[in-house]
């Protein structure tokens, strides 16, 4: 995950590394690219690293680095992590990934786990979430509530996260409503409260009911809920922003993936060159609590978690034809974790063009 | 044709906040002075305004206080670069990272918490007009601030004594200084006024716009503003020409982009940007132009000679 930043933040990252920690615990550092306190991505992280204080407090001192541009910036304070003897090193972000692994290769001995990139090495592990998943039960909830038919998606770059998850919300809204239409808008930007609050007036204009996003402020919700319309949260649950808005949310639960995979360095078991992409069955990925819909709606939307959970269902399997026309999976098939990946191409009824 | 209202005041809601911030800084550079640090002052005042708001119940409260905090967060820009004559560039710069920094920490318990709306006006009759009633008699109130404003300081500094004295101070500060005008003194109630500006602009942000309270929510607004002052060449009318169409084609993006024309969205994004970008070139082409609408002295500091 990238966000663009505005500023020069090295003062930030002075300021909130703490050169003290005694001896005896490891030391485990995360560098974030946005405010601990966003209300969306990187407190969901934070909440994350908080969870390891609580666990594992005893033998594991945590530390931070916020607003970390990615760039040039980003490489410079995973140094300075690495000369400060962490132990191991969480880098949140997509954009990060180049310097992760630039780093890594001069700090050997030093562990490093990135999220959401497609890039490992000896000592770089990375760690992503299934989030299309809660995307296609949101995707099935938009079809039922939805009076118009047409929901929006209001979505940040054509990276292959942000395009699993238009395609996965289509899909789970036509497996309920087969004429079922969704019309994106780019924002390009992950955090703009304004944009995005325009994105959403722009499409409740034209005529949509149901909005989703994928960008991390709560602007659209907030439009919603003054249009008394409705809409999904994102990566924290919104509730507060849309009190009659909110369907559900999907929400980034990094805790006990932060404290198992630190637990694995006290014991000695951590590997780096893996690729872990855990889902709703794991926890890693959680919805808030269906609210604003009947409850048939809801029961619904709890079946298809359950079945999501143990693998009875799953979101990208065939027959799937792409916008083009083409076949993407024929019936019964299922799309591997390497071409998800790398996902460049939207599914049939998408009424966009993907950028490129 | 709801619709067509409907988008007229989302562009004016986008438009505001730029309006008011860039006719603020219009003054600041009318005297002479150049002040980067509009975003500071501007997330200073959406973070203060939203603040006040929420503890007292009352918006007005934070859009007072939100004015007030501009204007303090300006007095230190206007004491430093004015008094201890320090670099206006580099002060300005500071100036935005410590108000992104500062507004940071005072608004970290607000995060996430609803905000209380600064509502439209209703007028009955008026308001409820086809067509055109939203936009000339519904809409909130710093939009009607924000043309009044513009048309007070055109009036102000075309046609008052006062205005003219404050353009000359931009313009010449020595010759301004031997007719016995305070040049520091212009310049700090210039520069306080443009804090003041920032600092309704970002009310408007947190108070109307999305009435809430997120870290970094101004998002590169200053700067925009910034950059409409140069665009409007220093002419308060055209500010508003400037922020409308910059307005205007932001949220006309969004719409092609919902009507689903398959135009690339990246090239959508970058249409305000590119339309500002063109008009500099053009504006900067023509010298005389130029010439004769930059304040002479602007970024230059004054000290006079004993």
């Amino acid at each position: 995950m990238k966000k663009l930043m505005t500023g020069l933040a090295a003062a930030t990252i002075l300021a909130s590394m703490s050169p003290a920690f005694s001896a005896d615990k490891i030391k485990a550092c995360f560098m974030y690219v946005g405010s601990k306190s966003d209300g969306g991505w990187t407190q969901a992280h934070d909440a994350g690293r908080m969870m390891v204080d609580e666990k594992l407090g005893d033998k594991v001192e945590t530390v931070f680095a916020e607003n970390v541009p990615e760039g040039p910036d980003a490489e410079r304070a995973l140094e300075r992590f690495a000369r400060s003897g962490c132990a191991i090193i969480f880098s949140t972000s997509f954009g990060f990934m180049d310097p992760t692994l630039a780093i890594a290769a001069k700090f050997p001995d030093v562990k490093f786990e990135h999220a959401t990139g497609y890039k490992t090495a000896p000592n770089v592990t990375t760690y992503n979430s299934r989030f299309y998943e809660g995307r296609y039960i949101i995707g099935q909830i938009a079809a039922k509530i939805s009076k118009t038919g047409t929901a929006g998606y209001i979505a940040s770059f054509p990276i292959p996260e942000v395009v699993q998850g238009i395609n996965a919300f289509l899909l789970g809204a036509q497996s309920v409503n087969p004429d079922f239409k969704l019309k994106v808008v780019w924002v390009n930007t992950w955090f703009d409260a304004g944009k995005e609050a325009d994105a959403a007036k722009a499409l409740s204009d034209q005529g949509v009911d149901v909005i989703t996003q994928h960008t991390d402020s709560t602007g659209p919700m907030q439009v919603a809920e003054e249009r008394k319309i409705h809409a999904f949260g994102q990566a924290f649950d919104q509730i507060k922003a849309g009190p009659t808005a909110q369907l559900t949310a999907i929400t980034d639960t990094w805790g006990p993936y932060y404290v198992k995979r630190i637990q694995m360095v006290l014991d000695g078991t951590w590997k780096g060159g893996e690729m872990s992409w855990d889902g709703l069955k794991d926890g890693i990925l959680t919805m808030a609590p269906y609210t604003n819909m009947p409850d048939d709606v809801k029961a619904m939307a709890m079946d298809t978690e359950a079945k999501l959970k143990s693998g009875e269902l799953v979101p990208f399997h065939g027959p799937i034809t792409k916008q083009d026309g083409t076949v993407w999976l024929k019936e019964g098939e299922k799309a591997d974790d390497g071409t998800l990946g790398g996902l460049k191409f939207y599914v049939k009824g998408i009424d966009d063009k993907l950028p490129e | 044709m709801e619709i067509f209202q409907s988008i007229i005041l989302t562009i004016a809601t986008a438009s505001t906040p730029l309006l008011i911030a860039a006719i603020g800084e219009l003054v600041v550079e009318r005297s002479g002075v150049l002040n980067l640090g509009v975003e500071g002052m501007m997330v200073m005042g959406a973070v203060v305004g939203f603040a006040v708001s929420l503890s007292t119940g009352s918006p007005w409260l934070g859009v007072f206080a939100a004015v007030i905090a501009g204007m303090l967060f300006s007095l230190l820009f206007a004491f430093l670069t004015l008094t201890l004559l320090t670099n206006q560039v580099a002060t300005g710069l500071a100036l935005t990272l410590l108000g992104l920094g500062l507004s940071g920490l005072i608004g970290e318990s607000f995060v996430g918490q609803a905000g209380i709306k600064l509502s439209s006006i209703h007028i009955p009759i008026l308001s409820d007009l086809p067509l055109v009633g939203r936009i000339l008699f519904g809409q909130d109130p710093l939009f009607y601030i924000s043309i009044i404003v513009v048309a007070a300081i055109s009036w102000f500094l075309f046609k008052t004594r006062a205005g003219l004295t404050l353009r000359s101070v931009g313009d010449n500060p020595t010759s301004a200084h031997a007719l016995g005008i305070k040049v520091v003194r212009v310049r700090y109630v210039a520069v306080m006024f443009g804090g003041a500006c920032a600092g309704l602009a970002g009310a408007h942000l947190s108070l109307v716009y999305t009435p809430q309270w997120v870290e970094n929510m101004t998002a590169g607004r200053g700067w925009i503003a910034l950059a409409l002052v140069v665009f409007a060449s220093w002419r308060p009318w055209r500010v508003i020409g400037g922020a409308y169409l910059f307005g205007a084609m932001t949220i006309g993006q969004l719409h092609l982009q919902a009507l689903g024309f398959g135009f690339p969205s990246q090239l959508l994004s970058s249409l305000p940007y590119l339309a500002t970008i063109i008009v500099l070139v053009l504006i900067s082409g023509n010298r005389r132009l130029t010439m004769m609408n930059t304040p002479a002295s602007l970024g230059r500091p004054f000290v006079a000679d004993r």
